[in-house]
C-alpha cells in the first residue's frame, strides 16, 4: 500500500514474477489460489485474463507479467492466484509462485526504486534489502489503476 | 451509554414510529372524532421523545414533546382539531423525520425548527388549560381512587383459584397499581425493577399490560399487577417507592368478595362465545378477557410480527455458500449415478430434495413487502394535494404483495415521481373536474401484484389522460420522433413518448413535477432493474402506468449457448425464439447481415466477433443457430455455435474491478463450478 513504508515492521507476502521477488503487505492479501478455469471476459484489458468462481464470488483475475510487461510464461505447477483485497475491489494476481510470507524492517525499505529501473517503476512502492534478496514492494492501487 | 451500538436500532425504531405518526394522522384526518387514534400517536411520539432524550438528541426530543403537549390536549379534549392544526402537527413529523434522516446520515439531528414550535406553542396556548396541567391532574386521578372496589385486573378461573388457595395459606393477595412519572425516561428499567423488588419478596400472578408489553415499552405510564406475598400492603409500597422515577404506587389487598363482581362480568363475555368455545380450555376464555382488559389501556393492538434484522450482506453470502452446496450436489448427483449405488442414491435424492426447500427458503429471506416504499406516498399525496388546490384521495392496495429487497431500493423514486405526475398532471382541479362532470374529488390507486414471475405496480389516475395531438407536436418540436414516423405510431407508442428522454409536457415547470429531470429517468431506472413500463390513458377518462418488474433480481431465467468452448448465457425476458439457418438464407444489406424471420428483416449479431472469442478453425457447416432476442418492438438475431439449453441461474456482479463491460450484464456460476458470462441484449441493440 501507499503508506506501508512508513509503518515500522511489515508482514508481506513474497511471490515471483520472471526472475524478480515481489512483496505484498499480508493485510491485502486474502488468500492464495492454485491456477483454476478463468472464464475469459470480453472487451478488457489484455492483461484482465476473466474471471474466476472464488468460492461462489465472481472474482477477477489480472495476470501480472502482462501488466507489467513482462515476457509471458506457460502455467506451471507453481503458478498461483493471489486474492487482494484493496478498498471495495478484490481482484486475483496471477504470478509465477507465492513463496514467502516474511516481516520487514521498515529501515531496510528504500523508497528509491532506481536500482530497478524498468518499465514497471510506476507500480513500486519501494524496495527492501534482506540479506541478498530484493524485495520488490507493490504499489497496490497503481497496478488495480487506472483500467483501461 | 456507549450510544453508537444503539444508534441503528434508534433510527429504524424511530422510522417506524413516525411512520405509525403519520398513518394514524392521515386515518384521524378522516375520523376526527375518534380520540383514540390520537392515543395511538401520542404514544409513539412520547416514545420517540423517550429515545431521542436517551440517545442525546435534544432538538428532537424537544419538538416531539411539543408536539405531544398539542397531542394530549387533543387527547383531553382541550382542543378541537382543525386542518390547521393537522398542517402543523405534520409539518412537526416531517421536520422529525428530516432530523432522523439527518441523524442516519451521521449528522447530529439539529434543525430550525423555530416556527413550527411556535405554532405548536400557539395552538396549545389557544386553550386556557395547558397541556401540562392537564397531564399531571390526570395522573393524580387515576391511581387514587376513593374507596371503592376499583380494580384494573380481570381473573381466569385458575388466578382465581391461586389467589384464593394463597389466602388459606396466609399470604396476602394484592393488585397493585404503579405509575411512573410522565417524564420518565427509561420506562423498561423501571419496570424492570419494579419486578425484581416484587419477584424477591412473593409472586406475580399477572400483569396488565403483559410482561412482553411492559418490556417493550407498550404503556403508558401506568401498569398493573396481581401480587401474593407475605408483606404488608405499607412495607410493599414503601420498597416500590424506593425505585426512581416512579411516582405513584397503590395496593390494594384482593379480597374473595372481589371475584363475585369479576365472575359476573367474565360470565358476561362468555355469553358471547358460542359453546364449542366454552368447551374449550380456559385460555381460550382468557383472552378475550384480557384483551378487553388490554384494550383501555396501552396495548394499542400493534400486532409486533417476529422478525429480525438482517443484514443484507449477510444474506448474500449464504446465498453464496448455498451455492456453493448446489453446485457439490450436482456433482454428487453424477458421482451416484456413476455408481449407482442404492443407499447412496437414496441419500443424494433426499438430498436434494432438502436443498430444493432451503433455496425456496434463502431466496424469499430477501422478499420484503412493497408496503415498506408505498407507506410513505400517503402523507406525500396529502402534501401535494393541499399545495396544489386539488381533492385527492389515494387508494393503495396489494402493500403486502413481496418484491426483492434490492428491487425496493430502486423502486421507490420511480414512483414519487410517477405518483407526482399522476397528481400534478393527472388530477384536474376540482373546478376543472366538475364541469366535466366528474366527482370533484380525484383518486389515484397504486395497486401491487403478483402475477406469474413477476410483480406488477400499476398507478391509475381518473385525471385528464394524456393529450395525444400536444404529445406529439411537442415531440416533434423536440426532434424526438419525425413527422413521419409520427404517421404510422399507435396510441400507445405516442402516450409512451412522454417517457422518451428530453420530454416533459408541462407547460410550465411546476414545483412538484418539475424538477429537471423527466419520466425517462422514471424509464430507465425500472429497465435497468429488469422490468418494463407502459402507459394506457384515454382523454378526459385517466391513465393507468403499468410497471412490470421481475420477482427477484437474483435469479433469472436463462438460455445457455456456447460458442467454441465458452459459454454464455442470454436472459430468456428478451428472447423471443431460436432457430436454425442455413447459409443462403443470410442476406446482405448494406454491411450488415439480416435475415427474414416472419417477414421481418432482422439484423444478425454475430456474438463471436462481438466477444472476439479465439477460433481454433473456422466453422461452417452450413449453417447457423440463432437466438432471436427483442429490446422494445426492435428484433435482432444473435448467432452463436449452438444451444445448450434452458437454465435458472444466479445473477452474480462482476465486481467492482471490472464495471461497464460492453454488453455483459453479469455473471453466473454453472452446475461445474465454471463461471459463465450474462449477456445483455439491450446493448446489442441501437
Amino acid at each position: 500500500m501507499t503508506n506501508a513504508i512508513e509503518q515500522k515492521n511489515l508482514k508481506v507476502i513474497v511471490f515471483q514474477l520472471a526472475d524478480k521477488e515481489y512483496a505484498i503487505p499480508v493485510s491485502h492479501v486474502k488468500g492464495i489460489e492454485k491456477l483454476m478455469h478463468i472464464t475469459r471476459v470480453p472487451k478488457t484489458a489484455r492483461y484482465v485474463k476473466g474471471v474466476i468462481n472464488l468460492r461462489g464470488v465472481v472474482t477477477p483475475v489480472i495476470d501480472l507479467r502482462e501488466r507489467f510487461d513482462l515476457p509471458i510464461s506457460g502455467n506451471e505447477e507453481t503458478t498461483r492466484i493471489i486474492i487482494i483485497t484493496l478498498e471495495t475491489m478484490e481482484v486475483g494476481f496471477v504470478v509465477d509462485s507465492a513463496n514467502d510470507v516474511l516481516d520487514i524492517d521498515a529501515s531496510s525499505i528504500e523508497q528509491q526504486p532506481e536500482v530497478v529501473g524498468s518499465f514497471e517503476e510506476e507500480f513500486i512502492a519501494g524496495v527492501a534489502k534482506l540479506d541478498n534478496r530484493l524485495l520488490i514492494l507493490l504499489h497496490l492501487d497503481k497496478v488495480l489503476n487506472p483500467l483501461d | 451509554m456507549e450510544v453508537n451500538q444503539y444508534l441503528e436500532m434508534f433510527i429504524e425504531e424511530s422510522k417506524e414510529h413516525l411512520q405509525a405518526c403519520s398513518e394514524h394522522l392521515l386515518e384521524l384526518e378522516k375520523n376526527p372524532e375518534d380520540l383514540a387514534i390520537v392515543g395511538e400517536i401520542f404514544r409513539s411520539a412520547h416514545t420517540l421523545k423517550g429515545m431521542s432524550a436517551t440517545m442525546g438528541f435534544e432538538d428532537l426530543a424537544d419538538l416531539t414533546h411539543k408536539m405531544e403537549n398539542v397531542l394530549d390536549a387533543i387527547r383531553n379534549e382541550k382542543i378541537k382539531v382543525t386542518p390547521e392544526i393537522f398542517d402543523v402537527v405534520f409539518e412537526s413529523v416531517d421536520h422529525l423525520e428530516e432530523m432522523v434522516y439527518d441523524i442516519a446520515d451521521g449528522g447530529d439531528g439539529k434543525r430550525n425548527v423555530q416556527e413550527t414550535v411556535a405554532k405548536l406553542k400557539n395552538i396549545e396556548l389557544g386553550e386556557p388549560v395547558v397541556a401540562a396541567k392537564v397531564l399531571t391532574k390526570q395522573t393524580v386521578e387515576a391511581p387514587v381512587p376513593v374507596e371503592e372496589v376499583d380494580f384494573k385486573l380481570t381473573y381466569d378461573d385458575f388466578e382465581k383459584t391461586v389467589i384464593l388457595q394463597s389466602s388459606e395459606q396466609e399470604f396476602n393477595a394484592y393488585e397493585i397499581s404503579i405509575a411512573l412519572r410522565e417524564d420518565c425516561l427509561l420506562k423498561a428499567a423501571r419496570v424492570f425493577m419494579v419486578f425484581e423488588i416484587l419477584e424477591k419478596n412473593g409472586d406475580v400472578i399477572k400483569s396488565s399490560p403483559t410482561v412482553d408489553k411492559l418490556e417493550e415499552e407498550q404503556f403508558d405510564n401506568e401498569f398493573h399487577v396481581a401480587y401474593i406475598s407475605k408483606e404488608s400492603a405499607e412495607d410493599l409500597q414503601k420498597m416500590l417507592m424506593k425505585v426512581s422515577e416512579v411516582d405513584l404506587v397503590d395496593v390494594k389487598e384482593i379480597g374473595q368478595d372481589v371475584f363475585t363482581q369479576v365472575t359476573v362480568s367474565s360470565a358476561a363475555q362468555s355469553e358471547e362465545i358460542t359453546e364449542a368455545e366454552i368447551a374449550a380450555t380456559t385460555e381460550v376464555v382468557q383472552a378475550p378477557v384480557e384483551q378487553k382488559a388490554n384494550s383501555n389501556k396501552a396495548s394499542g393492538g400493534h400486532a409486533t410480527s417476529k422478525t429480525i434484522r438482517v443484514n443484507i450482506e449477510r444474506l448474500d453470502i449464504l446465498m453464496n455458500l448455498f451455492e456453493e452446496l448446489a453446485i457439490d450436489r450436482g456433482r454428487l448427483l453424477s458421482i451416484a449415478a456413476d455408481v449407482n449405488h442404492g443407499e447412496l442414491n437414496e441419500t443424494v435424492e433426499r438430498m436434494s430434495r432438502t436443498m430444493g426447500d432451503l433455496q425456496n427458503i434463502v431466496l424469499t429471506m430477501r422478499m420484503v413487502p412493497v408496503e415498506t416504499v408505498f407507506n410513505r406516498f400517503p402523507k406525500m399525496v396529502r402534501q401535494l394535494s393541499r399545495d396544489l388546490n386539488k381533492k385527492i384521495e389515494l387508494n393503495v392496495i396489494g402493500a403486502e404483495t413481496e418484491l426483492d429487497r434490492t428491487v425496493i431500493d430502486e423502486i421507490g423514486d420511480p414512483l414519487v415521481h410517477l405518483i407526482r405526475n399522476s397528481v400534478d398532471h393527472g388530477i384536474e382541479s376540482p373546478e376543472v373536474r366538475r364541469a366535466k362532470g366528474k366527482p370533484a374529488e380525484g383518486t389515484v390507486e397504486l395497486r401491487a401484484y403478483h402475477s406469474g414471475n413477476y410483480v406488477f405496480i400499476e398507478i391509475e389516475d381518473d385525471g385528464a389522460g394524456i393529450n395525444r395531438d400536444r404529445v406529439l407536436a411537442k415531440a416533434i418540436s423536440k426532434g424526438v420522433v419525425t413527422h413521419e414516423q409520427s404517421l404510422s405510431m399507435s396510441d400507445k407508442q405516442i402516450n409512451e413518448l412522454i417517457l422518451a428522454s428530453g420530454f416533459s409536457t408541462a407547460e410550465v415547470i411546476s414545483d412538484v413535477s418539475g424538477r429537471g429531470v423527466g419520466l425517462d429517468v422514471v424509464k430507465t431506472t425500472i429497465e435497468s432493474l429488469g422490468g418494463n413500463i407502459s402507459i394506457e390513458s384515454t382523454q378526459d377518462v385517466g391513465s393507468v402506468f403499468s410497471i412490470q418488474l421481475p420477482l427477484t433480481l437474483s435469479i433469472i431465467s436463462v438460455m445457455l449457448v456456447e460458442i467454441e468452448s465458452e459459454i454464455y448465457a442470454i436472459p430468456l425476458s428478451s428472447i423471443i425464439e431460436t432457430s436454425i439457418i442455413r447459409n443462403s438464407d443470410i442476406l446482405n444489406a448494406h454491411n450488415q447481415k439480416v435475415i427474414d424471420f416472419r417477414g421481418k428483416v432482422v439484423p444478425l449479431v454475430f456474438l463471436e466477433e462481438i466477444f472476439e472469442v479465439p477460433r481454433q478453425e473456422p466453422k461452417d457447416d452450413g449453417f447457423h443457430s440463432v437466438v432471436i432476442v427483442r429490446k422494445g418492438d426492435k428484433l435482432a438475431g444473435l448467432v452463436v455455435d449452438s444451444f445448450i439449453g434452458q437454465q435458472e441461474i444466479v445473477l452474480k456482479s462482476l465486481g467492482n474491478y471490472l464495471t461497464n463491460i460492453f454488453a455483459i450484464s453479469g455473471a453466473t456460476i454453472l452446475g461445474n463450478g465454471k463461471v459463465a458470462l450474462i449477456v445483455d441484449c439491450n446493448a446489442l441493440m441501437k
